[in-house]
């Protein structure tokens, strides 16, 4: 009996291009044409197909134009996608956009995909958004697929059980001409979150207690997969959440196995199979997880009751405590580089160590991101602010993922509850994730923010990011300083 | 790709540990649609500190950065790539990478070489005391020694990349041999595969 394999592991082989046959006859082709040993090499990466290839204005530009000079074509315009999102302002678009440069490289998207006539979300379609929000909005992320994306959060679609990684531009431009990527195997890794969550304690929380654990370089060269009652219990949007900030503990893709709520999900959305094809792909999702017996190069466990609402205290994401704590001494800290890291963190954060988390006043408050930019992202931060009012301290934005999840939480009515609270209610992008379009912190700034990366500088020069839930976020809004999100729903 | 084979010159004692992409270059910088003029702008924020050893006048033109785990870890941007080559950076030598900025330093042909903590430790007491040292990166050997000979250690890379490149082959070619099995491949593939047309 052939060994038990892990959901990763079944993905990927049945995507590696050449079967054993066709690769030992393409050796002995090269060998019949006389060429030399040293070409035989054996190739330790394997070369797969890429099911679905998201594209969007950053990362995409010199890879069309190397497709130019080279003389090649796109080969799959239809397992292609793209949109706007990273550069594109979130207010006020019908006017002229501020920066000449964003107007350029949207431009030159649309043209190059227009060219190689690749279905296009455009500034002006309704269902323009984040790339990593669209793709399973529309049902186009599906179980065991490959999905890559130039940007490295497309970890976000292994929440559907599809097997999902960033890639750069050079790869961009491989998969644009073969749609194929030769990729070196990954180690897998079970990241099993057993228990229950209490009240109030999210899938944000839950990735940034992983990340915390397993450390920012924590999962390089590993596929994560979360496993346990915990995960189980999150909806595909919570999943989405957890898999989305699996590059933050450095793993080359995160997934959950697809089950019932995957299905659910799934069913009806425009890409989505429909009829006896939706029968088909069901048998085949189901054949997807991890057998029993099945081996981890690497397991590690948390327990979901010790779970608390998570606050970063510095520049990377490891860089975490819980809500009830205080910001850490850096001679706290072991190995020297971490020492050396967390003294540099704590003079860029402006905070004294020892400082309680909830004394920390804030001047901004960001909801949005490939993170925590969902409906039930926005229903839960609206749970916490509905009648209540935003502090006079601080100016705070919502940014919704997607024009779709707009069009939904106006339908329900969250715009009315955060404008009312004194929320601005902005138009779907990136926004202030990354600081390369108008939405971004002035120098010394300090924001609470859903997104992923609190790196220096992230959110605009000199900016000082704090990583939280949106409920969290949400709370430090109307409070002015970070809360303990527990205290507010009690 | 751009053919590589060895690296020699002084080295940059950076020294620092999770170094992001966003320090590298950050997300502002991205907005060229070309692969180069990225150099300026590597380590912006950090230059602004007139300590910071990419300010010190006795690095200047060296093509090898020393640096400690996790170095490119965050964005997928190739742009770091292209900003370290822009500011004449060849090698980086560090404990660990993050991976998509290995797969990306490879197709650029920037070298990223891992060596232990403990070798680090020296080349950059090396770098700070002496920072004319050269050092010499040599992908046929696989080795990385102090110019004078003196001091030499061995790195691990995929012979396949090594082979790649020492002859700056075109990975995109590469796999157009595939052509027949990649046909066959999508010959095979479900129908319930979702396309993106409308």
């Amino acid at each position: 009996m052939a060994e038990p394999m892990t959901l990763s592991e079944k993905i990927w082989e049945a995507h590696v291009v050449p079967s054993p046959q066709q690769e030992q006859a393409r050796r002995a082709a090269l060998v019949e044409s006389g060429v030399t040993d040293e070409r035989l090499l054996e190739e330790r990466a394997d070369l797969l197909y890429i099911d679905l290839h998201l594209v969007h204005e950053v990362t995409s530009a010199q890879a069309f134009e190397g497709l130019r000079m080279s003389g090649r074509k796109v080969r799959r315009p239809d397992l292609t996608i793209a949109t706007a999102d990273h550069n594109v302002p979130t207010a006020d678009r019908d006017k002229p956009w501020p920066d000449p440069l964003s107007i350029q490289q949207v431009d030159v998207l649309s043209a190059n995909v227009h060219e190689a006539a690749i279905p296009y979300f455009g500034v002006d379609d309704m269902r323009q958004g984040i790339v990593h929000v669209i793709g399973p909005e529309q049902g186009l992320s599906q179980p065991g697929m490959t999905i890559v994306c130039g940007d490295s959060h497309t970890s976000t679609h292994g929440a559907l059980g599809a097997l999902a990684f960033g890639i750069g531009t050079s790869e961009v431009e491989h998969v644009l001409a073969t749609q194929t990527l030769r990729q070196a195997r990954p180690g897998t890794m079970a990241v099993e979150v057993n228990g229950r969550l209490g009240r109030g304690i999210t899938a944000k929380d839950v990735i940034l207690a992983i990340i915390n654990r397993i450390g920012v370089g924590g999962g390089t060269g590993h596929v994560i997969e979360y496993r346990g009652e915990v995960i189980r219990s999150l909806s595909i949007e919570g999943r989405m959440t957890v898999c989305n900030m699996s590059i933050e503990a450095g793993a080359r893709a995160g997934m959950v196995a697809p089950d019932e709520k995957t299905f659910a999900y799934l069913e009806g959305r425009p890409y989505a199979p429909k009829g006896k094809e939706w029968e088909k792909a069901l048998d085949y999702w189901r054949s997807l997880p991890t057998e029993e017996g099945a081996a981890f190069d690497r397991i590690v466990t948390l327990q979901g009751e010790a779970i608390e609402p998570f606050v970063t205290w510095g520049v990377n994401p490891g860089h975490s405590i819980e809500v009830t704590g205080r910001v850490p001494d850096p001679d706290s800290f072991e190995a020297p580089a971490a020492r050396d890291l967390a003294r540099r963190a704590l003079t860029y954060m402006n905070l004294k160590a020892g400082t309680p988390i909830q004394e920390i006043a804030l001047d901004r408050v960001f909801i949005g991101s490939c993170t925590n930019s969902r409906i039930e992202d926005l229903r839960a931060a609206a749970a916490v602010v509905r009648g209540k009012k935003v502090s006079s301290r601080l100016r705070a934005m919502v940014v919704p993922g997607s024009g779709l999840v707009k069009a939904q939480a106006e339908r329900e009515g969250l715009d009315k509850v955060f404008l009312d609270a004194g929320f601005e209610w902005r138009d779907a992008g990136c926004s202030m994730c990354l600081g390369m379009n108008p939405d971004i912190l002035m120098p010394g700034e300090r924001c609470a923010s859903t997104s992923n990366r609190n790196f220096e500088g992230r959110q605009g020069p000199g900016g000082r990011t704090h990583l939280v839930s949106p409920e969290m976020a949400a709370a430090a809004a109307l409070a002015g300083h970070f809360v303990d999100v527990r205290e507010v729903l009690r | 790709m751009k053919r590589v084979t060895t690296v020699r010159g002084k080295a940059i004692p950076l020294n620092r540990a999770n170094v992001d992409t966003d320090q590298i270059i950050p997300a502002r910088y991205l907005k060229r649609v070309e692969r180069t003029g990225y150099g300026p702008f590597a380590f912006e924020a950090w230059r602004k500190d007139p300590g910071f050893v990419l300010n010190d006048k006795r690095y200047e033109g060296a093509p090898i950065l020393l640096a400690r785990q996790n170095f490119g870890s965050g964005s997928s941007r190739e742009h770091a790539v292209w900003a370290l080559e822009g500011m004449g950076v060849q090698a980086v030598i560090a404990p660990s990478f993050a991976d998509i900025f290995r797969n990306n330093a490879f197709q650029g042909g920037l070298l990223t070489v891992e060596l232990p903590d403990e070798d680090i430790d020296y080349l950059v007491a090396r770098a700070e005391e002496l920072p004319s040292a050269e050092v010499v990166v040599d992908l046929e050997s696989q080795t990385v020694r102090t110019a004078d000979g003196g001091w030499e250690r061995r790195f691990e890379i995929d012979p396949f990349r090594k082979y790649r490149l020492m002859r700056g082959l075109d990975d995109i070619s590469m796999t157009l041999e595939y052509e027949a099995d990649v046909a066959a491949f999508e010959a095979r593939r479900p129908g319930f595969m979702p396309t993106t047309l409308p």
